[in-house]
């Protein structure tokens, strides 16, 4: 809505005081309502084709219950077992693919960034890889990795961190896109090498979005690599995974506490951090 | 003129800090330490990229003989993300005009804001797990789990959006005597349309990601299909069924731009087949 001009000057139908006053086009109308058809027409027929067995459906109170009863008492004794050393793993995994993510990033970003480098088929072929970075998701990263590496924690981080180079790159570009040329200038007026004027010029101005970028990362992939073990990528997935394949619903309750406790734990750790440094 | 001002600055005109250093220091020694405790090595490393030759060999090329079985997954998927989404976005827009402070009483924001905080704590597979208990195999597990998600986030920042708009407009329209409804729908609605509009199809977005994979614990879509490929080492059918997901999830993302064009920026159809018209528009607009 902040485009001046986004508005076009309405159109009038009729005369005097007979005038209808149309805030848009009737091309643009035209337009709005072919999206609502099509987003009606994807809904009925998704509803009409998609496979819901009824029955399923009216057993799902029976089951909720169930499910609540096998939960109830909590295994409490098995999180010294077997989960706090998969949380511990987890909470490794996220930060050690953040970090390497980040160093994987920044050239990416910066060659994606059309005023440090001034020459689209550059900017186009890092877009590439960030656009292929962000299409494939954490979990698919995850099984190419456990292919390639076997399974483990190894494939987990690498997995976050290629999952995350996207994401942080597009963003970094973005910012060192938004810079004033003013203090580079400036720099590069004085004879600043260009070493200097990324440190001194750059750096400065996009410091506060590159940190609140990798916090904001950081926190996205507690939540992630918290499933990466379902598919044998380590972590706290591969605890969730083998109780779930047990049925020991017992046991998968407290692994499933220990993750909200986590995942909420670290959004006040980011809130907090946020508040410190930026 | 020179002496007296080169007098005037500091030795260092750019003095460092301590703590960068030191926090520099403690992340090297947490480096380390995590890579110990992952068992990560260069030996697994490089015998790792040793099979990377081989694993890649199997990739390729990519067999789409078994096109029947891809196109009925990603149909399903495609479900699951329509409905999820439309579930979604209906039941987020109260929730999250509940939440928001600058409109209502805290014994109704705080239950609100409540319900969305927990439905943003679990990644979607997660939730799809308990769903697929709660509703059996298929894609009803997946549509549920993807609408508590779309719920977590739409509701999380159609709230923020609410409580960031002017109270001005609401006040004058107030003013007139409107009920609460026109108040809505005349003072705060138009204010947080376009906003809307970009989060909107942001969810639809992610929903469509998040239904690819949901199938890995059941819950529908193609990645049952990509799971059961990958156990079966059927590397060849893989790699057919992730370019499939890579296009489907590409072609969402050109959709959502487009409606983000039409709805935001006023743009037509015809605007948006004229090459690049769509991509100038909205690097104006970001200009702005």
């Amino acid at each position: 809505m902040s485009a001046p001009g986004s508005f076009p000057p309405p159109t009038t139908v009729g005369q005097g005081a007979e005038r209808v006053w149309r805030r848009f086009t009737r091309a643009q109308r035209l337009t709005r309502f072919t999206v609502h058809l099509v987003i009606v027409a994807a809904i009925v027929a998704s509803i009409r084709t998609v496979e819901i067995i009824p029955e399923f459906l009216t057993d799902a109170p029976e089951q909720v219950v169930d499910l609540l009863t096998r939960m109830w008492p909590i295994d409490f004794a098995h999180y010294r077992v077997a989960v706090h050393d998969a949380l511990a793993e987890t909470l490794h995994i996220a930060t050690l693919g953040t970090l390497l993510s980040l160093v994987l990033a920044l050239p990416v970003g910066v060659l994606a960034a059309h005023n440090l480098v001034p020459s689209t088929p550059l900017n186009l072929v890092a877009k590439l890889i960030l656009v292929s970075s962000r299409s494939v998701n954490s979990l698919v990263w995850a099984l190419l990795f456990v292919g390639i590496f076997g399974p483990g924690a190894l494939a987990g981080t690498l997995a976050i961190a290629f999952r995350s180079i996207g994401f942080v790159g597009k963003l970094f570009g973005e910012a060192l896109e938004e810079t004033q040329a003013g203090p580079i200038e400036a720099l590069a007026a004085a004879g600043a090498p260009w070493s200097s004027r990324m440190t001194f010029g750059y750096w400065p101005q996009v410091k506060p979005a590159f940190w609140s970028i990798a916090l904001f990362r950081w926190d996205i992939n507690v939540r992630e690599s918290a499933v990466l073990g379902l598919v044998g990528a380590g972590g706290i997935g591969m605890a969730l995974d083998s109780a779930l394949n047990l049925f020991q619903w017992n046991r998968v309750a407290v692994i499933l506490l220990a993750i909200f406790a986590v995942v909420i734990l670290a959004e006040v750790v980011v809130t907090q951090v946020r508040r410190r440094i930026i | 003129m020179g002496e007296p001002v080169a007098a005037a600055l500091p030795a260092d005109p750019f003095p460092r800090s301590l703590w960068p250093r030191v926090a520099a220091v403690a992340l090297v020694v947490y480096i380390f330490y995590a890579c110990a405790q992952l068992e990560v090595s260069w030996e697994r490393v490089a015998t790792g990229l040793h099979n990377a030759a081989r694993f890649f060999s199997r990739l390729f090329p990519p067999n789409f003989s078994r096109w029947d079985l891809l196109v009925k997954g990603l149909s399903e998927s495609l479900e699951i993300a329509v409905l999820a989404s439309a579930l979604g976005i209906v039941l987020a827009l109260p929730l999250g005009l509940c939440a928001a402070r600058n409109l209502m009483p805290p014994w109704v924001t705080w239950p609100a804001k409540l319900v969305i905080v927990m439905s943003r704590s679990f990644h979607p597979v997660i939730v799809a797990i308990l769903f697929v208990k709660a509703v059996g195999f298929g894609a009803l597990a997946g549509i549920l789990a993807l609408t508590v998600a779309s719920i977590g986030f739409i509701g999380k920042l159609f709230t923020e959006a609410i409580e960031e708009i002017s109270l001005k407009q609401v006040e004058a329209i107030r003013a007139t005597g409107a009920p609460f409804a026109s108040v809505l729908a005349f003072g705060v609605l138009p204010q947080v349309f376009s906003r809307f509009i970009g989060f909107a199809t942001y969810q639809l977005d992610s929903n469509l990601r998040n239904s690819t994979m949901v199938g890995i614990v059941g819950a529908g879509g193609i990645g049952g299909t990509l799971f059961a490929a990958f156990q079966r080492f059927d590397y060849d059918f893989v790699c057919a069924i992730l370019i499939a997901i890579i296009t489907l999830i590409m072609a969402g993302e050109i959709l959502a731009t487009a409606v983000r064009a039409i709805f935001i920026e006023n743009a037509t159809l015809r605007d948006l087949f004229r090459r690049g018209a769509a991509m100038r528009r909205v690097r104006h607009a970001e200009e702005d």
